[in-house]
């Protein structure tokens, strides 16, 4: 008998090709496995974290805005909760993609023992990371899709080619913190060291020009506050929502760039050192 | 694939050596396993065999040695080798959040399997693990043996080329067992290559072409079953027991009887080409053993007289 079967040949394929230790060119796989158990699990828990930025954007954009009233940032005068929005869909997509890369991610490897699995299949390092960062990305792309979609029947957007640009940013900020959730997580020995990363969101997301500018803030602070990866999600959503293209969402892109590559980096190096080793 | 007429070797292990720290798990160990090959790893706990298998699934990595898989090193082609590979490990990792039939889906899609070619191997590997009934349940909801069936079921779904098991029926009824004993031999018979670790001699017995035995990292003795029978142990044991209290004082008077003794907490064994002679020989001395057993040299007497010890489970 000869035992050249499907398994082998797409193996074979991948033979001698860059990264083939790493990588067999499946993630969708362990994406597709994610689904399956979206379907078993409730859909409480996946609401939960989409509504939080609902919430806020009506409690703050209608209660807070009605004192307030307008805002004027980078010289523009708007609404308060007109505002606000960009930067609670940024961070809509960031709850997402965190959400899933960091307690389920650590779920699944110190307890579900899922990556074991995974790893005993032709499956590489490399697969069991991006499928699990991607399908962390979906998650927030998900939650950001259904918050513009809410923002729109709330009336509040801009444009609709701003609202479709900024769902393509929130796309890439969720791939971001996915990445970097995932990367961070596989470190992580214990559930009180997770929710110290989590609880670091709190103030990140109170003091990255959420819900109010940056200019209150003394320089230092500023430039500070500039390099956090939120600050640099919320800037990127609120231009392309508003359309305000320039060179300067290049930067933000590359900041994101570099997250998406470290993440994926450490990632793979980890589960490398946790499950091959 | 090859075509020499000397069997094709798919594992090779040379100085195979892993530590953790100061501890050495493998100190450095040579085996080989030939093409269609049943070849069985036995020891008492901790002796490395886990740790030896999954050098060879290429899960772990070795410290020291060389080891080559279907001819590649695991280290530099681990995706690659493990689409050749049935992996069945000693604790069963199931996706607890997956029913049976998605577990076996799942992990077929893993190696890339097409959708079409899982659905009818499923029903062919649920049928063989005897899961039908529950392939809509929830991995975590079957019982330990369940689960056993459908760990091994899964390492068949992408009809692998080298079957590694590692205690494949701790935990398996009889009935389970002989099944996947069943199985295993038909596997063979089509020319699939297994490498097992048991504590069941009878087990190691009965499906082992060769095999070898470690103890602490080593390998004490290597052969096939029966090979291993004629080198480390004499045609005939003669079992007696003297009650708790008298096994001690009748081992003294026993020393010189047979070819040599082994004094167990429960038992003496007498190792002899002719057990009944020796028996004979008990009732001449004025010894008068509660009850006595003549039977056959197993590969248990052996692993007893390799690693000192009785059978650890
Ligand atoms: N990750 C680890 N870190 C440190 N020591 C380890 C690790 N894994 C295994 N060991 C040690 O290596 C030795 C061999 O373990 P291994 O699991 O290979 O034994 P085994 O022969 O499979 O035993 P058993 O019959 O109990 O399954 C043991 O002493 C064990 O404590
Ligand atoms: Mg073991």
């Amino acid at each position: 008998m000869s035992f050249i079967n499907a398994a082998i040949t797409l193996a074979e394929r991948r033979s001698g090709k860059f990264g083939s230790s790493i990588f067999a060119g499946r993630p969708g796989t362990v994406a597709e496995r994610n689904l399956r158990t979206l379907r078993s699990s409730s859909g409480l828990t996946f609401a939960a974290g989409f509504v939080e930025p609902v919430l806020f954007l009506i409690a703050f954009g209608y209660g807070v805005g009605g004192m307030v009233g307008t805002i004027t940032d980078h010289g523009k005068t708007i609404s308060y909760a007109a505002y606000i929005m960009p930067a609670l869909l940024a961070t809509s997509a960031m709850n997402g993609a965190i959400f899933d890369s960091t307690w389920n991610v650590y779920f699944k490897m110190q307890f579900a023992k899922l990556y074991q699995g995974m790893l005993a299949t032709s499956l590489g390092t490399l697969d069991v990371a991006l499928g699990e960062i991607g399908w962390a990305m979906f998650r927030g792309f998900v939650y950001a899709i259904g918050f513009v979609t809410v923002v729109g029947a709330l009336g509040l957007l801009p444009s609709f080619g701003g609202a479709l640009l900024a769902i393509a940013a929130a796309g890439i900020v969720a791939f971001a913190f996915a990445s970097i959730g995932m990367g961070i997580t596989s470190y992580v020995k214990s559930f009180q060291q997770l929710d110290m990363v989590t609880f670091l969101l709190l103030p990140m997301f109170l003091f990255s020009g959420t819900l109010f500018p940056l200019s209150i803030f003394p320089e230092w602070a500023q430039v500070l506050i500039n390099a956090l990866p939120l600050r640099q999600a919320i800037d990127l959503v609120r231009d392309c929502m508003n359309l305000n293209l320039s060179w300067s969402l290049l930067g933000h892109v590359s900041y994101f760039a570099v997250m998406i590559i470290g993440g994926l980096f450490f990632t793979t190096r980890r589960l490398t050192a946790l499950f091959l080793r | 694939m090859t075509k020499s007429s000397e069997p094709e070797l798919v594992i090779r292990a040379k100085g195979l050596r892993k530590t953790y720290g100061d501890f050495v798990a493998v100190a450095g160990i040579d085996f080989e396993v030939k093409r269609g090959e049943a070849f069985g790893l036995l020891g008492p706990n901790g002796a490395g065999k886990s740790t030896t298998m999954r050098m060879i699934t290429s899960t772990l990595q070795r410290t020291e040695g060389e080891l080559t898989i279907l001819g590649k090193d695991p280290d530099k082609f681990g995706p690659e080798i493990r689409a050749h590979l049935g992996v069945v490990p000693q604790q069963d990792n199931l996706d607890r959040q997956l029913t049976v039939w998605e577990n076996i889906l799942v992990y077929g899609r893993y190696f890339g399997l097409s959708r079409k070619f899982l659905k009818n191997k499923i029903e062919e590997l649920l049928a063989f693990a005897q899961l039908e009934e529950k392939r809509n349940v929830k991995s975590e909801e079957l019982s330990g043996g369940m689960k056993r069936r459908l760990t091994i079921a899964r390492g068949l779904v992408n009809e692998p080329e080298i079957l590694l098991l590692d205690e494949p029926t701790t935990g398996l009824d009889p009935q389970a067992r002989h099944v996947l004993w069943d199985r295993l031999f038909r596997l063979k018979e089509l020319g699939v290559t297994l490498v097992l670790t048991t504590h069941y001699m009878d087990e190691a017995e009965q499906l082992c072409d060769r095999l070898i035995v470690m103890d602490k990292g080593q390998i004490m003795a290597e052969g096939s079953p029966a090979q291993l029978i004629k080198d480390y142990s004499s045609k005939e044991v003669l079992e007696v027991r003297f009650g708790s209290a008298g096994n001690s004082n009748a081992a003294k008077k026993l020393q010189k009887v047979g070819d040599r003794i082994e004094v167990l907490p429960d038992r003496i064994l007498i190792y002899s080409s002719n057990g009944e002679k020796v028996l004979e020989q008990l009732t001449k001395m004025g010894l008068k053993p509660v009850t006595s057993l003549v039977r056959r040299s197993s590969l248990e007497d052996v692993f007893l007289r390799l690693t000192g010890r009785t059978l650890v489970d």
